[in-house]
């Protein structure tokens, strides 16, 4: 039987594999026979998240790092550092900033830019078993909290460590807790929204099913700050597992004492409930959420009162996001100043992102605040699929904006992506390439927003259908200069005077692709062209008569027979009956048929 | 069932379940377990990872190798799903992603039973805090 010591591990990643990584595996084999060497195996990887400088090479068990091989490389790889034991210098990393070598793994930078906070137990333990969490220090944070703190100091350690909520708004978690826990009432509420209404977040889903404790134990703190007895969990029914994991959490946590009467030998006592949502997207917004689990429709009211003040039941309730409570207890347990030791000037710590859309790694990420689009889309994300070039990502999911090429390096935080017109909320992230048409993607998120507008106000009800009608016209090719000009308007009259945070955002999409993107627009109206050929109405099939051999291949799939001619004679398309389905397109074995 | 009393029984307790991890982790005799993880959040699950997670349950049982599988949430590797961790006693745990019944045969024959590394490893791509 072989016995490997040394092992060369060769990125088999979507990236790599387009600059040749398996020329590169095939190369390294030869060259390993070659040398005879018969302790070394090549090993094929996924993605290092390090696509940037793929393809890249690990050597173990020293973790040498090697980066931009060719497999031309592949030789001088096995000769100089298996056979004679030196590192082959020329394919180390060099850092960026001090313009040294790297010479292992465990010292390129990179490896810091994922720094789990939120998610340090997801993928890591296992969720049913609350033993796995108090082991990594679960609860712990409780206990130091009610047994050798004051609530007052605890909110001084959460406001100076400058947390800011992930749900969205990035209010300040200590200061919210603060107005709480200042209403003087007999009843008070904490409430866990786990709503996550952004189609494109799984983000508090994902902790919940990996790490239910961690928002038991930091509900519990905030009823411990703000001085509720009671915590209420409102999460989506779509998401069976969460629930289930929660319960279990939930009923874990009483039999261990961890929730119930006189937690920790005190006289603080906690209790946590499960409240069901239909999976609204307004039912996310904190006075819609309350009113819903209220038994009453899910409509946002005006604010104030604010829910901290008037709240579930009429009585003060502090209303947080899954994520911001998962950072609690790290926050008490490492403290403030290293929590806010990570993150930019004002957005403290870390954010998950769920990264979705055309790049090569979909994935749930963390990354500190202040990262750059750049890296999280081209590093970790591992760049755009089949090579296509990136035209947009939209952050904030329907109620963000699109940010550009020219936004790549913006250190993503809460003010960046404002001020660049988008926003952090939850932390959706799709990404879109050259094939992505910035109208029509306008025009999807509309739809959703004019399915989920409660209809309480004018604005959103009517105004957001107004818009959806006019993008319609404009993708369907009917529409004017003028329409332009109408609906940067409208978006402008329904973001001011929407009653609830869903209307007040829901232009943007419309507003952020005008602005990014405008050229698009014209030419829509202008031209009636869709220049990424993704508005159906605007294109247009052709035969190339120079390529078609006249196979009939094309004739026989078109679903409306709109394509005619005879065997070996260059085909045509009648742009009358064709519906653009792009079948005749994709069979074509001669590339000879295209779209304008 | 032991209730946590005071903030005592609760450092109490975690130093007892940290130690027989520990053992567990730490450990490098043969008697030791296997540990494998399965990713099973609902993208992983939507992937296969439950029928994956039987699957090797099935096929250690059939080899008669003692291994430990339990759940865990998502590693963030969505991308590669089914994705599984193993963690043979005293060395690095080791992820493996696109995991399917072929896998399983190579990564229990190849990996568990003689330490050969097979393809398919997805690097770890972040460092995660440890609260203290
Ligand atoms: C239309 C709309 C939808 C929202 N959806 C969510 C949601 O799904 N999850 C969430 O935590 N917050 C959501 N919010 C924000 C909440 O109103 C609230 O600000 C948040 O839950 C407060 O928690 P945080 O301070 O911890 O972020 C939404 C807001 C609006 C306007
Ligand atoms: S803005 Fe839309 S969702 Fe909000 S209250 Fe008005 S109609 Fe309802
Ligand atoms: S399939 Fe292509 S080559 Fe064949 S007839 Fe149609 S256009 Fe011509
Ligand atoms: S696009 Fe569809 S309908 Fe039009 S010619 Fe091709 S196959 Fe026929
Ligand atoms: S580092 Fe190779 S594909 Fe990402
Ligand atoms: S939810 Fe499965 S790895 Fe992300």
């Amino acid at each position: 039987m072989a016995q490997y010591t040394n092992y060369i591990l060769v990125c088999g990643g979507t990236g790599c594999r387009a600059s040749q990584s398996e020329q590169i595996i095939e190369n390294l084999k030869a060259a390993v026979d070659q040398y005879g060497l018969e302790d070394t195996q090549v090993i094929r990887t996924g993605c290092f998240g390090f696509c940037e400088k793929g393809p890249v090479v690990k050597m173990i068990p020293d973790n040498t790092f090697y980066v931009q091989v060719q497999p031309s490389d592949a030789d001088e790889i096995v000769r100089e550092h298996l056979v004679k034991g030196r590192k082959v210098e020329r394919l180390l990393y060099v850092n960026p900033e001090t313009h040294e070598l790297v010479p292992d793994s465990k010292h390129i930078g990179f490896y810091k830019k994922q720094l789990r906070i939120a998610l340090r137990n997801c993928g890591f333990i296992n969720p049913e078993n609350i033993d796995e969490y108090i082991a990594r220090d679960g609860y712990v944070a409780l206990g130091k909290a009610l047994v050798e703190m004051t609530p007052e100091e605890v909110i001084k350690e959460i406001m100076d460590s400058g947390l800011r909520g992930r749900g969205g708004g990035g209010f300040p978690t200590g200061l919210k807790w603060q107005i709480t826990r200042k209403v003087q009432a007999p009843q008070k509420y904490v409430v866990c929204n786990a709503d996550e209404g952004d189609p494109g977040a799984f983000m508090d889903r994902s902790i919940l099913e990996g790490d239910p404790h961690s928002i038991v134990e930091a509900m519990a703190i905030n009823g411990y700050c703000t001085g509720a007895s009671k915590g209420l969990v409102y999460i989506r029914a779509e998401y069976p597992l969460a629930v289930e994991r929660l319960k279990i959490a939930i009923r874990q946590a009483k039999e261990y004492g961890l929730l119930g009467e006189n937690i920790f030998g005190t006289d603080f006592s906690f209790d946590i409930e499960i409240r069901y949502g239909a999976g609204a997207f307004v039912c996310g917004e904190e006075t819609a959420l309350i009113h819903s689990m209220e038994g009453l429709r899910g409509e946002a009211t005006v604010k104030p009162p604010f829910p901290s003040e008037h709240g579930y039941k009429g009585c003060p309730t502090n209303v947080n996001n899954v994520e911001t409570y998962a950072n609690i207890p790290v926050i008490l347990l490492r403290g403030a100043k290293w929590f806010s030791s990570i993150g930019t000037e004002k957005s403290k710590g870390t954010k998950v992102f769920a990264l979705a859309g055309k790049v090569n790694n979909v994935g749930l990420i963390e990354v500190p605040m202040g990262t750059t689009l750049r890296e999280v889309i081209f590093g970790i994300g591992g760049g755009i699929k089949d090579g296509k070039k990136f035209k947009a990502v939209q952050t904030g999911g329907p109620s963000g904006g699109c940010l550009t090429e020219k936004h790549l390096d913006l250190p993503i935080d809460y003010d960046n992506l404002l001020s660049a017109g988008s926003m952090m909320g939850s932390g959706g992230m799709i990404v879109m390439d050259e094939d992505d048409c910035m109208v029509a993607m306008a025009k999807f998120y509309l739809d959703f927003t004019v399915e989920e507008s409660c209809g309480k106000c004018a604005p959103c009800r009517i105004g957001n259908k107004r818009l959806h009608e006019i993008l319609q016209k404009i993708t369907s090719g009917n529409g004017t200069e003028d329409d332009l000009t109408r609906l940067r308007n409208l978006a402008t009259v329904i973001k001011d005077t929407a009653l609830c945070g869903l209307g007040q955002t829901s232009p943007n999409p419309v507003l952020s692709t005008m602005d990014n993107f405008y050229d698009e627009y014209l030419a829509h109206v202008r031209e009636h062209r869709c220049p990424s050929h993704q508005c159906r109405e605007l294109t247009q099939y052709f035969i190339n008569p120079e390529k078609c051999k006249g196979c009939t291949l094309c004739a026989r799939v078109c679903p409306v027979h709109a394509i005619t001619g005879d065997r070996k004679i260059p085909h045509i398309i009648d742009p009358q009956s064709c519906i653009r389905c792009g079948t005749c397109m994709e069979k074509c074995k001669f590339g000879a048929i295209y779209v304008h | 069932m032991n209730k946590v009393k005071t903030l005592d029984d609760l450092k109490k307790m975690r130093e007892s379940l940290r130690a027989s991890l520990d053992l567990r982790e730490k450990s490098n005799t043969p008697d030791q377990l296997v540990q494998i993880k399965v990713s099973m959040a609902t993208c992983g699950i939507a992937a296969g990872a439950k029928e994956i997670m039987s699957y090797f349950i099935e096929v250690l049982n059939r080899e008669n190798i003692d291994a430990l599988v339990t759940q865990t949430g998502c590693m963030g590797y969505c991308y590669a799903e089914p994705t599984i961790e193993i963690k043979l006693p005293g060395k690095e745990p080791l992820v493996f992603g696109y995991v399917d019944k072929t896998k399983v045969e190579e990564i229990i024959n190849k990996y568990i039973r003689q330490g050969i590394l097979v393809d398919g490893i997805i690097p770890v791509t972040y460092t995660a805090v440890k609260p203290e």
